[in-house]
């Protein structure tokens, strides 16, 4: 996949997120017990062989760049192309007025022109999936079209869904019309807002909306394209989540405690790779009783735990119970207190005696190192 | 060549087999077996160098090395991959005059003498690759200084039964040894060498190259050269250790020193962030434990499912325990898969093994460990 470069664009809404992205974007928000959002999209890429990625950031890049370093856990420290942090290029006028993802891309132009790839990959990080991208991309040659979509067919009773694009495609696989998922049809095409064209076609529609001035976001100037460019959708098949909400991150959490979704989802068509910590392996007491959950390394496990993803080096110490709950990295939850439908963020303490609980609809979160 | 110059190096002998062991050395050096869940025995020593801030490493191999030179690789797990020092591997070479294998420790060292000089050191740390132990080396260096040393041997207390095991240590109330037996019937003292050794480069230099003409010589530290030392008159001084310290010489030491990482009071401290053990991590998932699952006084490295009992137990990266199995005060290694109502009880489960559903093997009372790998397993 020499000549595929990939772009991840972080410019994610995080209004129904927020309490889990107040000091990170969507794309470090941890996941799965030891990875975070961006894992996903990032070793996907890779694993199709991609070794030209840059991440276009919104700010909040101290948690993006910890966890990001130099690549290397993605085998993107490399003498050739490799891994770019592209932040937003800011002046005083910019501040007041946003101006969109174009503008960012049209900022970092000499990064685009200058990368020796005749395609790009552009995707987003907050839907997280297993996907194949070598496939698609042939899919995308054979097919001839100038621009591949790709989606994922969903019945309508998926309310993770609402509010997304979807994609209207005839018979032969077109893309007509792009509209969204108000929840009343019985399919939805799902757009996965990822999207495959030729580099030079990605710079024309770059120059083209900014010089015209019709359209701020890459998404608007594609679905304004639509009749002069054959654009063309790539299904997906397997699992997909939007990590859009709090309630899509807790049931996506949920889900990965189901084994074959989380085989699928971490290494079906490629192993997803994350930073790794060196935590010693996870340690259980006479007196743990763990069921249905995910643990992960450093954690010592005195309590009762019930179907939760425990992050790295969390203790739950002798006469705790946490139920139904998303545990972050380093959190310490003590005797006598009692967790249910939570999450909890990062260096969460929970001293004794304590009894949360929120609503597997609506469940409680306990923000980044506070003490209760 | 000359690099940087380095106030010391480490120098660690990985070339042994540890016989002992039997089926769990036949493919791969003493060093790179698996020990407490993630690690190879390997990693304490290096990362004991890495965290002692000891810059550069040189790794003497000779048995069976591919899996313990993989392991090693660039050395970046331990922060070893450096642009002045970090760590080298150090196999025997073929030089102008022919090759050979080392003979022994010291000619080990002998013939890496080169490697030495190029960081014009004033110190050298020899380290035995095959011990579990944690241990801040600059302390040693530190210690082997103010006494002004020209040797530093590093001790530890064993019980007086077992000092005919050890190479045993006789000082005098300044620690300053006057006289070194080398597994004594009856002993003087109970301060057993640890193998970990500090010389004044110069010092050692000129014992090797004397040691080396000998031709009755063992060319070993523990036979040959700190005999010597202390018979010469040279300033010997032992360094007091009182940590965790094991030599996993055989399959029972072996096992025993996993089942003390489940201990309440184990010395040993893996989850001490201020001394983290490195090692190469996986990529693997956390571990995941079923509705069906219990775990208890156990640990789990990543990627583990467990559908059964565990207990008492260490559970390497994927290891995999089904419906209704139970693994009892057993140690099951990378990858090894326990099927539907097996049970396993005081078993070393190596690297890959499929023990088939409903077999029994092993017994916690007995006095034995059981040890099962691909080759001998008939269940």
């Amino acid at each position: 996949m020499k000549d595929l470069m990939g772009i991840i664009n972080l410019s994610e809404n995080e209004e129904e997120i927020k309490e889990i992205t107040y000091n990170r974007p969507t794309a470090t928000v941890p996941i799965g017990g030891r990875y975070r959002v961006i894992d996903f999209i990032l070793s996907n890429m890779v694993n199709a062989g991609i070794h030209n990625i840059s991440i276009f950031t919104q700010g909040k890049s101290r948690s993006l760049m910890d966890h990001i370093g130099t690549g290397k856990p993605w085998d993107l420290d490399r003498k050739n192309d490799g891994l770019f942090v592209l932040n937003p290029v800011v002046n005083v006028n910019d501040v007041i007025t946003h101006k969109g993802d174009l503008e960012n891309f049209k900022n970092h132009l000499d990064y685009i022109k200058y990368s020796n790839q005749e395609y790009v990959l552009l995707s987003r990080s907050y839907m997280i999936c297993n996907i194949d991208f070598k496939e698609a991309l042939q899919y995308h040659k054979e097919s001839g079209s100038d621009i591949t979509i790709v989606y994922k067919k969903m019945i309508n009773n998926n309310k993770r869904f609402l509010g997304r694009n979807s994609l209207n495609i005839d018979e032969n696989g077109r893309v007509i019309s792009i509209g969204r998922n108000a929840g009343n049809r019985r399919y939805y095409n799902i757009s996965m807002e990822m999207y495959l064209m030729k580099k030079e076609l990605f710079l024309d529609i770059i120059q083209d909306s900014l010089t015209l001035g019709d359209s701020q976001y890459l998404k608007q100037a594609i679905f304004q394209r639509l009749d002069t460019l054959n654009v063309n959708g790539y299904p997906y098949e397997g699992y997909l989540a939007c990590i859009n909400s709090i309630q899509n991150y807790y049931e996506t959490s949920m889900d990965i405690l189901d084994i074959d979704v989380s085989r699928e989802l971490f290494h079906k068509r490629g192993s997803i790779y994350t930073k790794t910590k060196d935590e010693p392996p996870a340690k259980y007491t006479d007196d743990s009783k763990v069921s249905n959950s995910v643990v992960a390394n450093g954690c010592i496990i005195e309590g009762i735990v019930e179907n939760c993803i425990i992050g790295r080096g969390v203790k739950i110490k002798k006469g705790a119970v946490v139920k139904d709950s998303i545990i972050m990295q380093k959190s310490i939850i003590e005797d006598g207190s009692y967790i249910k439908n939570a999450i909890l963020d990062k260096y969460v303490h929970i001293t004794e005696n304590n009894m949360l609980a929120g609503d597997r609809k609506n469940p409680l979160v306990i923000k980044k190192g506070i003490k209760i | 060549m000359l690099r940087q110059k380095k106030e010391v190096v480490a120098m660690v002998l990985a070339g042994g087999q540890g016989s002992r062991l039997k089926e769990m050395t036949e493919n791969i050096a003493k060093p790179a077996v698996a020990f407490g869940g993630k690690y190879r025995i390997i990693d304490f020593t290096l990362s004991n160098c890495s965290n002692s801030d000891m810059e550069a490493v040189g790794v003497l191999t000779q048995y069976q090395p591919f899996e313990l030179n993989a392991h090693i690789g660039n050395g970046s797990p331990w922060d070893l991959d450096r642009i002045h020092g970090g760590v080298s591997v150090l196999p025997p070479y073929v030089g102008r005059d022919g090759g050979r294998w080392y003979k022994g420790t010291a000619n080990a060292i002998y013939e890496n003498m080169d490697f030495i000089d190029s960081y014009e050191p004033d110190y050298v740390l020899i380290l035995s690759g095959d011990h579990i132990y944690k241990m801040d080396y600059s302390m040693m260096l530190e210690y082997h200084k103010e006494k002004g040393a020209e040797a530093t041997i590093s001790v530890i207390k064993v019980p007086w039964e077992e000092t005919y095991r050890f190479g045993i240590m006789n000082v005098d109330e300044d620690n300053r040894i006057y006289e070194f037996e080398e597994k004594p019937k009856n002993a003087k003292s109970n301060l057993a060498s640890m193998g970990i050794y500090i010389f004044d480069w110069k010092v050692l230099k000129e014992y090797l190259v004397e040691d080396e003409k000998d031709e009755n010589s063992k060319n070993d530290f523990g036979k040959n050269i700190i005999p010597k030392m202390v018979d010469s008159g040279l300033k010997v001084y032992t360094y007091n250790f009182d940590g965790y310290w094991k030599d996993v010489g055989t399959i029972e030491s072996f096992w025993e020193a996993n089942m003390d990482l489940l201990k309440d009071d184990s010395k040993l401290d893996l989850y001490d962030r201020k001394w983290k053990i490195y090692s190469v991590n996986p990529h693997t998932q956390p571990h995941y434990i079923s509705s069906s699952g219990e775990v208890k006084n156990s640990l789990l490295n990543e990627g583990c499912i467990v559908h059964g009992k565990v207990e008492g137990s260490v559970l390497f990266t994927g290891a995999y325990v089904g419906e209704n199995a139970k693994v009892i005060d057993s140690v099951i290694m990378p990858g090894a898969k326990i099927e539907d109502y097996a049970i396993i009880e005081k078993t070393i489960v190596m690297e890959d093994t499929v023990i088939k559903a409903g077999s029994k093997i092993g017994d916690k009372d007995s006095a034995e460990v059981e040890v099962i790998n691909k080759n001998n397993n008939s269940h």
